[in-house]
């Protein structure tokens, strides 16, 4: 073995600065460790640490200011938007985003949803969609498949009653103020891969100035789908992603001059 | 000292607003304030300060959470149905300790009742309204004057104890022009830093969480001490009354913000009728100025309590003056009496409390 010289070893893979060294409280195979990293890591590329305000919601991610270096405030159930909006109004030169999960976003934070997307609020939403109410015990979210059991639809979702899953990036997509929208299953490298240029569209869309943006990332919930963390992945990848199907859906920040069509 | 001008009272919030360093306005349309959005649509941006039009109150109360949270000084205003939608942000607000002002137009209630005057949302601002163990200082203005005054005011107060201050207040005195002092241009004034604010680290050593989850029991026991301490400090610190005529006063009336008005009016005409009648004008209705009122409640005959409501201020004026005889009048639903019918229910009460027949706090069913 020849000598190593130290100025010869070079760091190739690391926590980024915006994520904290500490234990996340998720459960085994949840995908919100990953994403809390993806999005760390775009504070980091970006240079953003210093300037960035997180807004986290109520949900299984409530504790996220634990787990995000930056400055962050914890939003109501629903709001994020709302404070986001607050926020970037008053400190316009900051890089601000929510992390919100399926029911903060598309249940009860609907309405502030839309209209911080229709206004063209120029703020990055990452939003965690795994169709189901995780930190409450597992009851149905708007996302929930149809006939997918949990608590409160024990027979699995019957959409006669329920009506179909809401898809939100489809929802969002006439907005004129949206200027990125995206969808991605955080199942596999080459998937973390693309979530990660897609992430890197979202913040570009607000630094540039150009509005909205949000990507949706299609998560596991093992212990609430009853599924193995291997089984979740295999379920979203064949089930989930054929409600949901990934791709970028309104793109107004690679400079081609006009929307692309959706990719899948 | 600045001219006198005639102002509507939401047209002088907005000055008084502006003046009192107010950064960010968000809002949603509502009688009886709609000028107060209408007006700082065009005030705000015209001092490069923020103004936006919120879809619904929900949105209004929580775009001030993130304004306030980054360190900016933030308002609302609305009405009645609209403050009701606030609640659960104000009580965020007071959980996370951020300085808030919030003016409420009280209008008729309940459930979408009418847009006439009222004073039917006491309870609401004074008592609470949401969840949890909070209060609000409330500031309660009796003329346009002090609807310019109080919004720097709450500002000052807000900022200084990191809570939410309300002015609490009702569609005449929103709607009804009046001259006023207020300068062409905002003055000069001296905001306090504030470096909990998340407004980025900008190198800071540390992170800035504006939260109010403390999973902990024990935790969030301490921080609701806390919450607990600073309160007690206000009730000490922050009273504020107005009286009039109660030197030489045999019976006393108690009214704050339009019913004062009405009440001194109608105080005049006793005395005219040889009852020396004086007034009792609580100016924060939290902390509520109970010592100041039984020092004159308890040296009077006795005390009306004059309300737009069923009786709610009357509350907190038993519990100031236990044991004395307290009377009460009140109007509801926009309905307001004039001072000679308010003059009347002085005599009544008057001669009640003279005969022994008046009720007292421990005769009073609760």
């Amino acid at each position: 073995m020849p000598e190593v010289q130290a100025e010869q070893i070079k760091c190739v893979f690391d926590r980024p600065r915006a994520l904290a060294d500490r234990p996340h409280h998720y459960c085994p195979g949840c995908s919100h460790g990953i994403f809390h990293r993806l999005v760390a890591e775009m504070i980091d590329e970006f240079g953003l640490f210093d300037k960035t305000i997180a807004i986290v919601p109520v949900g299984c991610s409530v504790l996220a200011f634990n787990y995000f270096e930056c400055d962050v405030m914890e939003a109501s159930h629903g709001r994020a938007p709302a404070v986001a909006t607050g926020i970037k109004r008053t400190l316009p030169d900051r890089f601000v985003f929510t992390y919100q999960g399926d029911g903060d976003l598309a249940s009860i934070g609907m309405s502030e949803t839309i209209h911080t997307a229709a206004r063209g609020e120029k703020v990055t939403i990452f939003f965690v969609n795994n169709g189901i109410y995780g930190m409450t015990g597992g009851q149905m979210a708007p996302t929930t498949l149809e006939g997918q059991k949990s608590t409160t639809s024990p027979a699995g979702r019957d959409i006669a009653l329920t009506g179909p899953p809401i898809d939100m990036c489809t929802l969002l997509s006439s907005l004129p103020g949206v200027a990125y929208l995206a969808r991605i299953p955080l199942t596999s490298p080459k998937n973390l891969n693309t979530a990660r240029k897609y992430m890197r569209k979202a913040v570009r869309a607000q630094i540039e100035g150009l509005g909205f943006a949000l990507v949706e990332a299609l998560c596991a919930c093992p212990v609430q789908w009853g599924m193995d963390p291997k089984q979740a992945i295999k379920h979203i990848d064949e089930n989930v992603t054929k409600v949901y199907p990934p791709g970028e859906y309104v793109d107004r920040v690679s400079g081609n001059g006009k929307d692309k069509a959706k990719a899948s | 000292m600045p001219d006198l001008r005639l102002v509507k009272g939401n047209e002088a919030i907005c000055y008084g607003a502006v003046h009192g360093g107010c950064e960010a306005f968000f809002g949603y349309p509502i009688t009886p304030q709609n000028e107060v959005p209408e007006i700082m649509s065009w005030l705000m941006p015209k001092y490069g300060r923020a103004f936006l039009q919120a879809e619904s109150e929900i949105a209004s109360i929580n775009m001030i959470y993130g304004a306030s949270g980054a360190g900016k000084r933030a308002m609302s205003s609305s009405s009645s149905p609209g403050i009701s939608l606030m609640m659960e942000g104000i009580s965020y607000i007071a959980g996370a300790e951020l300085p808030c002002v919030l003016i409420s137009v009280q209008r008729g209630g309940p459930g979408l009742g009418n847009i006439a005057p009222s004073q039917s949302d006491y309870f609401q601002a004074v008592k609470g309204g949401g969840h949890g163990d909070y209060n609000n200082i409330v500031l309660a203005p009796w003329n346009a004057q002090e609807m310019y005054d109080h919004p720097r005011i709450a500002f000052e107060l807000a900022d200084k104890y990191r809570m939410p201050v309300i002015v609490l207040t009702d569609a005449v005195l929103g709607s009804m022009l009046e001259p006023a002092r207020i300068p062409d241009e905002p003055p000069e004034i001296e905001v306090p830093g504030k470096p909990w604010a998340a407004c980025g680290r900008g190198g800071r050593d540390h992170k800035n969480v504006i939260n109010s989850l403390y999973l902990e029991p024990e935790v969030l026991s301490d921080h609701n001490d806390k919450l607990q301490a600073r309160y007690a400090t206000i009730r000490e610190q922050e009273k504020k009354w107005d009286t009039r005529l109660v030197d030489d006063a045999e019976f006393l009336v108690a009214a704050y913000g339009i019913s004062a008005r009405i009440a001194f009016s109608a105080i005049k005409m006793a005395r005219e009728r040889g009852l020396k009648v004086g007034l009792f004008r609580p100016v924060t209705l939290w902390p509520f100025p109970s010592e100041a009122l039984a020092e004159i409640g308890n040296r009077v005959n006795g005390t009306l309590v004059f309300e737009l409501s069923g009786g709610q201020m009357l509350e907190d004026v038993r519990l100031a003056l236990p044991g004395r005889p307290v009377e009460f009048f009140g109007k509801m639903g926009g309905v307001l009496p004039s001072p000679s019918e308010l003059c009347e229910e002085i005599f009544k009460a008057a001669e009640r409390c003279n005969a022994g027949s008046s009720s007292r706090t421990n005769q009073v069913r609760v």
